[in-house]
C-alpha cells in the first residue's frame, strides 16, 4: 500500500500557499505509507538556470563548502539553499558538466532532480517528520506530486522513496506494483539507460522518459507504456507544465480527483482532500481505468 | 427518548461514534441519528444491529455501513470502497457515487446507489439487492451467488464474470459480458422483480426497458475436454 497526492493550483493566491494546502494531504496519507515520503515541487521555471536538488544521509553536511567548491572548480556561480540533508543548488551549469563533477567530488551526495522547474524532496522516515524537516508548509509553486510509501517490493531507503525522476522536469509516483520491471529494465539498459535502484517504479519512470526523449508527448508515452508495463498501478506524473494521472485496466489501486475553478487535487483517498477550500462544491470523481487525465498549469 | 441525535466527527472519533451506535443508542433510542462532517473517514456506522435511521451528511470513506443489520443508513454524498460490505439486512442508500466493491459479499437487505458505482459492484453477492441509478464499472457482480443487481445506466466490461445464481438487470448498454454470463429474455417475474426493486429504490424507470443477464452455468462442473478454453 502507498499513498499518492497531487495538486495543481490555478490561481496565484493558491500558488503562494501551496505548502499549506498540500502538506495536510500528504500527512493524512501517512496511514497508507509510513516508511518514507517525498514530493516533487514545481517552481515557476527558471529561464536560463537549472535547479539541482541534492541530498545526503548526513544531516550536518556542509552544503556551503560544496557550493564554493563547485564555483571554484567549474567556474560558474552555484548558490545553494539548504535544509539539513537536502539542498537546492541553482546554476547555469549544464547537467553533463555538473553530474560527473558531483559524482567524483562528492560521491556521498545524491542528485535528486534536475530541471528548470522541478525540485524533489524525499527521504525515509515518517511523512510528518519529513514534512517538518523540509518545511513543506512553506512551499510556493504551481503544482506538486507527493507520495507516502509502504514498501512491498524493494528496500526502504531514501533512494527507493518516491517520487522517481528521469531526465529533466519529469517525475512519477506510483501506488501498486509492476510485475515485469526487470524485462523493461533490461530493454532500457541495452539502450544505455542507467538505473539507480532495483525499484519497479524506476523502470516505469525511465521507460516514460525514454519515450519522451524519442519524441512522444507524455500522453503518447503513457499509451505505449500501457502496452509494455504489466502489473498494478495508479501513476501520477508531472512535467514543468502538467499534472497527469492514469490507472491500470483493473484499477485495483485507488484514486480520487477533486476539481474546482481554483485547483485540481488528486489523492488515494478523499479524506486527504477534505480540508481543501470549497471542497463541498468541488467536482469529485473517481478516474476511470486506463483513461489518461491531464491538467495544464 | 430523543428524536434526533447529532454526532459530529469534527469532535468525535469514528470509534466513539460507532461505540455510541453499538451501545448507548440502544438505551437512548433516537428515531434518527445525524452524523456530521464524515470528511472521507472510513468504517462509519459499521456493524449496526438496530432499527434506526442514520444520515451521514457529506462524503464518506471506505467500509461505510458494513455488516449492516436492520438499520437504514443514508449517505448524503459519495462513498469510498466497499460500502455496505457484507450487509445482512436493512437499507443503505448513497445519494452520490460509490467507489469500488459496493455491496461486496452482501447476504441481504437493499443497497441503493443513486449515482454511479465503479468497478466490482456486487462482487461475490450472496443475497443483497442492489439498485444503481447510474452506471457500474468493470467486473460488476463478479462471482455473484445470489441476490439481484439492477443497473439503470450502463455496465462496464466483463459484467457478471463467473456468475452463479444472482441475476443482473441492465437498462443501458453492456460494454461486455464476462465468462459464463449471458443475456436472457425477460419473463413476467423478471418485470415484476425489477418494478418492485425500482419502486423500493424510488427510481422512476420502466421495467420493460431492462434486459436480464444470468449464468449460462457452463462453469459449474469441471469439463476435462474444455482445455481451459472458457
Amino acid at each position: 500500500m502507498c499513498g499518492i497526492v497531487g495538486f495543481l493550483a490555478r490561481r496565484d493566491a493558491d500558488r503562494e500557499r501551496l505548502g499549506q494546502l498540500v502538506t495536510p494531504m500528504l500527512e493524512c496519507m501517512a496511514t497508507r505509507g509510513p516508511d518514507s515520503a517525498g514530493l516533487a515541487l514545481f517552481h515557476r521555471p527558471l529561464p536560463a538556470s537549472r535547479r539541482f536538488a541534492l541530498s545526503t544521509r548526513d544531516r550536518k553536511f556542509d552544503w556551503q563548502a560544496l557550493a564554493e567548491s563547485c564555483q571554484q572548480e567549474l567556474g560558474l556561480p552555484a548558490p545553494v539553499a539548504a535544509l539539513e540533508n537536502h539542498a537546492s543548488l541553482v546554476s547555469e551549469l549544464q547537467p553533463e558538466i555538473f553530474k560527473p563533477w558531483l559524482n567524483s567530488t562528492f560521491p556521498e551526495v545524491h542528485l535528486l532532480s534536475t530541471g528548470h522547474a522541478i525540485e524533489i524532496f524525499k527521504d525515509e522516515g515518517h511523512p510528518e517528520e519529513i514534512a517538518r524537516r523540509f518545511h513543506f508548509t512553506e512551499m510556493v509553486g504551481t503544482h506538486v506530486v507527493g507520495h507516502t510509501r509502504m514498501a512491498t517490493e524493494s528496500a526502504v531507503s531514501p533512494a527507493h522513496a518516491h517520487p522517481f525522476t528521469a531526465g529533466e522536469d519529469f517525475c512519477l509516483v506510483h501506488n501498486g506494483s509492476l510485475s515485469n520491471p526487470y524485462s523493461v529494465r533490461r530493454k532500457l539498459e541495452s539502450l544505455g539507460i542507467a538505473f539507480e535502484t532495483d525499484n519497479d517504479t524506476e523502470a516505469g519512470c525511465r521507460f516514460l522518459e525514454w519515450r519522451m526523449r524519442e519524441g512522444d508527448t507524455l500522453e503518447t508515452a503513457i499509451e505505449v507504456a500501457q502496452a509494455e508495463l504489466d502489473g498494478f498501478y495508479t501513476f501520477l506524473m508531472a512535467t514543468a507544465d502538467k499534472l497527469v494521472l492514469v490507472r491500470d485496466a483493473f484499477a485495483c489501486k485507488p484514486a480520487v480527483v477533486a476539481e474546482t475553478d481554483d485547483y485540481v487535487a488528486v489523492s488515494s483517498e478523499f479524506r486527504s482532500l477534505a480540508h481543501l477550500p470549497d471542497i463541498k462544491h468541488a467536482h469529485v470523481y473517481e478516474p476511470a481505468p486506463e483513461q489518461i487525465y491531464s491538467w495544464s498549469v | 427518548m430523543v428524536s434526533l441525535k447529532q454526532l459530529d466527527l469534527t469532535d468525535l472519533s469514528v470509534r466513539q461514534v460507532n461505540e455510541y451506535l453499538h451501545g448507548e443508542l440502544l438505551e437512548e433510542c433516537p428515531a434518527r441519528v445525524e452524523i456530521l462532517n464524515p470528511d472521507g473517514l472510513h468504517s462509519i456506522a459499521a456493524g449496526l444491529d438496530k432499527e434506526v435511521e442514520i444520515d451521514i451528511l457529506g462524503h464518506a470513506g471506505y467500509f461505510i455501513a458494513g455488516m449492516n443489520q436492520r438499520a437504514r443508513v443514508t449517505i448524503h454524498g459519495n462513498v469510498g470502497w466497499s460500502v455496505a460490505e457484507n450487509m445482512m439486512s436493512g437499507v443503505v442508500r448513497v445519494k452520490g457515487h460509490a467507489s469500488e466493491c459496493a455491496g461486496a459479499s452482501g447476504h441481504g437487505g437493499l443497497l441503493v446507489i443513486e449515482g454511479d458505482a465503479s468497478s466490482r459492484c456486487g462482487i461475490s453477492l450472496k443475497g443483497t439487492e442492489i439498485v444503481v441509478g447510474g452506471s457500474v464499472g468493470h467486473f460488476s457482480a463478479f462471482m455473484a451467488q445470489a441476490g439481484t443487481l439492477v443497473v439503470c445506466g450502463d455496465a462496464g466490461p466483463n459484467l457478471g464474470d463467473s456468475l452463479y445464481e444472482a441475476t443482473i438487470y441492465v437498462r443501458g448498454s453492456i460494454h461486455s459480458l464476462g465468462a459464463d454470463a449471458r443475456e436472457e429474455e425477460m419473463q413476467a417475474d423478471d418485470f415484476e422483480k425489477v418494478a418492485e426493486l425500482l419502486s423500493r429504490a424510488e427510481m422512476n424507470y420502466d421495467a420493460r426497458e431492462f434486459k436480464r443477464v444470468s449464468s449460462a452455468r457452463s462453469l459449474y462442473h469441471w469439463n476435462a475436454d474444455a482445455h481451459q478454453e472458457y
